[in-house]
């Protein structure tokens, strides 16, 4: 009935589950320290900010259109041309912060497929499908 | 109560109603246009995200499902801002939490997929209602699921190895089984579940509230895992974090494109819990979990009627 897990390679734990580990720590990391990094340029103005600190108090309490409508802000996928901004970098490190999981499901894929396990496969791939759907901005209306 | 756990304790209380005491001044000052330096709410964001973080960890919980009540009711943010960087307070959690999770079989991947695919779907749906409702709509809704939550907190039971008579069919199809071995305990416990399909139903609908509110679920979670499915406690809590870490990061997507996560709100929130959460969990060892549940039931109370009211324009 118990499953012993016959990919076993660490204390009980899959080697699939163990590489899943490895690349989201990796992919975390970096994200994060692009998170603190792009943070720390924006605020101590090594970077130029794409909205003026002076202008936040006014926009932060709009509703998000009004607020894009009125900083000049991108949406979707736009803020990629406006790297060199602190405030921008910083939503860099949140998109990689999102985006890890990606990267750390697609390495299952493999082991799921050499396995002959299909449901699994499917719901990996489904799963992955739905974040690449998410990320794609195709769901949202600008 | 030793007497050196008893004066953290105070030290911590204290903290917590200075940072009370602060939150309606500073409010207050926000309605005076012009009369706070922009740089005192990320400062203020910091500071209460880092005293969020502290008591998160010994009160077992992620930190979102008291951000985004606190941040909403007492700072002057949009509340479109204050759920995206909600979502990123819980994963950032997540994600920090999840390789040492994974690696020490405190998290099993075979149970979370197909729970998470459910809950990814509802969270990105979640995310898209959230954003097409009035605010003061969302308002209130926050403010009565916070209220449900403070309660649910109060009344929910735990079991540490449940009981599964007879796995599930669906269960036993997925082969969501395995062997826990608890360090604590030293013991190896063979685990299967059961009620899978209503497992999946309540984890569609969890996403749904984690998209909609910008909450991190775990305070759902692991009661539905350990309660309604008999998976281990310990099991519970660590595969809770991997399905947040994937359904937070679908509905963290639909925030991105839309514009809702901001630099100048997202990162103080982040850095400052992910601080209060390293302290918090050094304190674990020295704090007494059951005071600091309540304190946090305190807190989600008067967060879930700030929001109730605000939502009603009754407390603006």
């Amino acid at each position: 009935m118990v499953d012993m897990k016959a990919t076993s390679s660490e204390g009980g734990v899959s080697a699939e589950q163990l590489r899943y580990a490895r690349v989201l720590d990796y992919g975390m990391k970096t994200g994060l320290i692009l998170l603190i990094a792009g943070f720390t340029t924006y605020v101590s103005g090594l970077m130029p900010a794409q909205v003026p600190f002076e202008a936040l108090p006014r926009l932060w309490t709009l509703p998000v259109g009004e607020y894009l409508g009125k900083s000049g802000m991108p949406s979707g996928w736009a803020w990629l041309s406006l790297l060199a901004s602190g405030d921008v970098l910083t939503v860099g490190g949140i998109a990689l912060l999102a985006g890890v999981s990606l990267p750390c499901l697609l390495v299952l894929a493999p082991a799921y497929a050499g396995r002959r396990d299909t449901g699994y496969l499917a719901i990996t791939l489904m799963l992955a499908g739905l974040l690449v759907l998410a990320a794609s901005g195709a769901l949202v209306s600008h | 109560m030793s007497p050196d756990r008893g004066a953290r304790l105070r030290w911590l209380l204290r903290w917590m109603m200075v940072a009370a005491a602060f939150f309606p001044a500073l409010a207050h000052a926000a309605g005076a246009e012009g009369a706070t330096p922009w740089w005192v709410w990320p400062l203020a964001l910091f500071i209460v995200c880092f005293l969020l973080g502290v008591i998160a960890v010994p009160a077992g919980i992620g930190g979102g499902v008291l951000f985004v009540p606190i941040v909403s009711g007492f700072f002057p943010f949009h509340l479109d801002f204050v759920r995206g960087a909600g979502l990123l307070v819980a994963l950032s959690g997540a994600l920090a939490a999840g390789p040492g999770l994974l690696r020490a079989g405190f998290a099993d991947l075979r149970l979370g997929l197909p729970l998470t695919l459910v809950a990814s779907a509802g969270a990105i749906v979640g995310a898209l209602i959230g954003f097409s409702l009035p605010v003061s709509t969302v308002q209130v809704a926050l403010g009565i699921t916070i209220l449900f939550i403070a309660a649910f907190m109060w009344r929910a039971k735990k079991s540490e190895y449940p009981e599964v008579a007879r796995p599930d069919s669906l269960g036993a199809a997925l082969r969501m089984n395995g062997i826990f071995h608890d360090p604590a305990s030293g013991r190896d416990v063979p685990w299967h579940v059961h009620r899978t399909p209503l497992g999946l139903v309540l984890f569609a609908g969890i996403g749904v509230l984690a998209g909609v509110f910008g909450l991190g679920a775990g305070w759902a979670n692991v009661p539905v895992l350990n309660l309604v499915m008999g998976v281990p406690l310990k099991l519970s809590a660590g595969t809770s974090g991997f399905i947040l870490s994937i359904v937070d990061s679908s509905a963290a997507w639909v925030y991105l494109n839309k514009g809702a996560l901001i630099a100048i709100v997202a990162a103080p929130s982040v850095i400052g819990m992910m601080l209060g959460a390293f302290i918090g969990g050094r304190l674990l060892k020295t704090l007494k979990a059951s005071m600091i549940r309540k304190l946090v039931i305190v807190i989600l109370l008067f967060a879930g009627v700030r929001a109730l009211t605000k939502g009603l324009g009754w407390w603006t």
